[in-house]
């Protein structure tokens, strides 16, 4: 028995994308091909970008897709003229490491203790001067805490400023509404597989104005802007996630039903825990997004004892050796100490039901139960 | 079924259920996997015999610094190596970050050892903290019933709990590594590999259970000073530490320079670059002592080194009725490398401490080592050798 928590490093995959893969595997032609298998290739790599364009609020021919979420990030932030990058400090480590490269220079924007951007910060870093072009990156919403970034804003004050506003929605697709054209945002970057679709698909939005210098030289795919022939396949699954993601924004009562899960989670382990911290929880965030410390106990142990459990869920962010390291996100919000090394990520989605919500804190009796640092939250209040 | 018991050069014993009473499906056993055939074989061996493996791995140092190595990933092929055998075996494995543990209570340490002109065994400091202390409490937080190591020694129930032996093996016995086992980690502490004839056995079932790691060489090093040189580890632990000084004999007569006592230890004959004396006729020079506040490392003749009696502490002590006044014959090993030795220990004044008086005079005592207390193979426990007395 094994339940999936943990949307925001992956969703489970819809059945309808593992359709759309499959028929679009089936199409033998090239997309670039003048052919008539070659056209039909192209008509379906079309219908995918109006399909995602469609869920980034914006026109099909501003969509480069890419081989990921970084790669759209590393893409949004290799201007020819080296800009001056101005980076959230709670970005992707997409953003923050190849901005720390940039040769135009980089500074860090400070977030407060809620997880959110400080907008009197960043209005001091565009005052100070600067050579060339600055670039503001700050994400939609944070993928460890859901916190929503004031992404509107951070578009006015950057405009008022001359600079140019990239901002980073792989998190916050398909849970919120994107609007590309209506916020103004010079760059946008998605991931697929947040959305239910396959690994390996990103897409960067990007105004026409923008010029920007391609990280992969040969064919002229992509507006000779992404060499090398389309991931046709992963480009179709994540049409189809970005058609069901749309639909859940737009009508229905999915996004409802994830904020009751996420909710029932929460009220659920504060009743029995009372100790227990929701990291963002007093600022609007994620739906499906629930960050818990508990003060005392060590975040990668709970990681562990929920797996074994058979309940998947995240600490920090995981390095590819699969070992826990420190949040730098919760690091920037100057939590209290301990509180960072305590905290997990449990995030829902889609396929996510009551039942595995109540399952999951009937396990945190369990696992809480046991654990020597708990015994000071109290835990043992926690109903049978 | 069949068990890999059935087969020569392994034991029966060692088909005892880890917890008495409680079926192998019905049992949670942590197995502390660092990679190498034993720890490997550790988890192969309860998974085939049923019980729910839990491999965990600690990450204690950044491999690819300590091999001077930049960008080399954070984790090294041991890392890798655990977790391919996970795979292969069908268990739950993960990765533990103790670098910082590790770096405190374990590296940190040894580098102030050698400045104290100590020769320190970090590995028993390990065992002490980081494995034995925090992965075990680790292992109660995830509610296991056990942890397993791939020590070679035994834990046999006596009329009065669990007891340490030394492992079937002389060869490969650790059980001088483990001295500071409590007794209440002991409790909760299983060796599967303790009853192997001899590591050709441990390997052999590496092979039966198609374990990558078979043919592993074994670890010769202190895992975190890679090729054996601790004067650059310590030199990049307490930049500065290391500073020359004089080369003595007893009587107090400059002999030589070095360039720091870090790189000596007591007994030590090679290496001292004294050249072209006069009284060869003596016989070779050894390291008798390190004056660490003076910087001095004293040599002289073999005769020098002979000691009859020492001070311990921070003893351990595993035995269930307490060291009488009276004193009590023994067995001691005082290096690891070196059989046990008759003697006759008796409490200390100071609580933690132990005096030991030799049967005859042993050779090349260094503080900072283990001088471990042995009734037959059985563990009685044992304490860190100290500079005075």
């Amino acid at each position: 028995m094994s339940h999936y928590l943990d949307y925001n490093a992956t969703a489970l995959g819809r059945p309808e994308v593992g359709v759309a893969v499959a028929d679009a595997l089936a199409l033998a032609g090239n997309p670039s091909s003048v052919h008539a298998p070659g056209r039909r290739a192209r008509a379906c790599l079309e219908d995918a970008r109006a399909q995602v364009a469609a869920l980034a609020g914006t026109s099909p021919e501003n969509l480069l897709f890419t081989g990921s979420g970084t790669e759209a990030n590393n893409l949004a932030l290799s201007g020819p003229r080296p800009a001056r990058i101005l980076a959230s400090a709670i970005e992707h480590p997409s953003i923050l490491r190849p901005a720390a490269e940039r040769p135009g220079g980089f500074a860090l924007i400070p977030v407060d203790g809620h997880g959110v951007v400080d907008l009197g910060a960043l209005k001091a870093l565009l005052a100070e001067p600067s050579d060339g072009p600055v670039l503001v990156t700050v994400m939609m919403a944070n993928n460890e805490t859901g916190v929503l970034q004031p992404s509107e804003k951070v578009v006015e004050i950057a405009k008022q400023a001359g600079a140019l506003v990239h901002i980073d929605a792989v998190q916050a697709a398909g849970r919120v509404a994107l609007e590309f054209d209506r916020l103004g945002a010079d760059l946008m970057s998605l991931s697929a597989h947040k959305l239910g679709g396959p690994k390996g698909v990103g897409v960067l939005v990007k105004r026409a104005e923008i010029t920007l210098a391609p990280l992969i030289a040969g064919g002229g795919q992509e507006r000779s802007l992404r060499a090398g022939t389309e991931n046709l396949p992963g480009i179709a699954g994540f049409g189809r996630a970005a058609l069901s993601a749309l639909a859940e924004l737009t009508g229905g009562t999915e996004i409802e039903r994830q904020r009751d899960l996420r909710d029932r989670l929460e009220a659920a382990i504060a009743a029995a825990t009372p100790a227990v911290v929701v990291v963002g929880g007093q600022v609007p965030r994620l739906v499906n997004t629930s960050c818990l410390a508990f003060p005392g106990v060590a975040a990668e142990t709970l990681v562990i004892a929920f797996d074994l459990e058979g309940f998947a869920i995240s600490a920090g962010s995981a390095c590819s050796s699969g070992k826990v390291e420190a949040s730098h996100v919760l690091a920037a919000m100057d939590l209290a100490p301990g509180l960072a090394s305590s905290a997990i990520r449990v995030s829902v989605g889609y396929a996510t039901t009551i039942q595995e919500i109540d399952a999951f804190v009937a396990a945190c009796r369990v696992v809480l139960g046991r654990n020597a640092g708990a015994a000071a939250l109290g835990v043992d209040r926690l109903p049978a | 079924m069949a068990t890999v018991f059935d087969r020569p050069g392994t034991t029966r014993e060692a088909a005892q259920p880890l917890v008495p009473g409680k079926a192998p499906t019905e049992t949670k056993v942590v197995v502390a996997m660092s990679g190498g055939v034993d720890s490997s074989v550790t988890a192969a061996l309860l998974a085939d015999q049923g019980y729910e493996v839990i491999g965990l791995t600690l990450q204690l140092y950044d491999h690819g610094a300590a091999v001077g190595r930049k960008n080399a990933c954070c984790a090294g092929s041991d890392i890798h190596d655990a977790r391919d055998v996970a795979a292969k075996i069908g268990i739950a494995h993960y990765v533990l970050d103790y670098q910082n543990r590790f770096r405190d209570d374990v590296m940190e340490e040894f580098a102030d050892a050698y400045l104290r002109g100590e020769t320190p065994i970090p590995c028993i400091t390990c065992n002490q903290t980081v494995k034995f202390r925090d992965l075990l409490g680790l292992a109660r937080d995830l509610g296991a019933d056990c942890l397993a190591t791939g020590h070679y020694v035994r834990r046999e129930m006596g009329a009065h709990g669990p007891e340490l032996h030394r492992a079937a093996d002389a060869q490969r016995d650790q059980s001088y590594f483990l001295f500071a086992t409590t007794r209440s980690q002991l409790e909760m502490l299983r060796f599967p590999l303790g009853p192997m004839a001899d590591k050709d056995a441990t390997r052999a079932l590496a092979e039966r259970f198609g374990l990558g790691v078979a043919a592993k060489p074994d670890s010769q090093d202190i895992c975190f000073v890679p090729g054996g040189n601790y004067a650059d580890v310590i030199e990049k632990l307490r930049p500065g530490a290391a500073e020359p000084g004089d080369i003595v004999d007893q009587a107090g007569n400059v002999l030589g320079r070095h360039d720091g006592i870090i790189g000596f230890t007591i007994g030590q004959r090679r290496g001292l670059g004294i050249g072209g004396r006069k009284d060869e006729a003596e016989g070779p020079l050894y390291v008798l002592g390190i004056d660490a506040e003076a910087r001095r490392v004293v040599v002289g003749p073999r005769a020098g080194l002979a000691r009859t009696e020492i001070s311990l502490k921070g003893v351990n002590w595993l035995a269930p009725a307490p060291l009488e006044a009276g004193g009590r014959e023994v067995a001691v090993k005082v290096r690891s490398a070196r059989a046990p030795v008759p003697a006759v220990i008796t409490p200390g004044t100071d609580a933690g401490t132990v005096s030991v008086r030799f049967d005859s005079p042993e050779f090349g005592i260094a503080p900072g080592q283990a001088c471990v207390f042995y009734d037959g193979t059985r563990v009685l426990g044992g304490g860190w050798i100290t500079a005075g007395g």
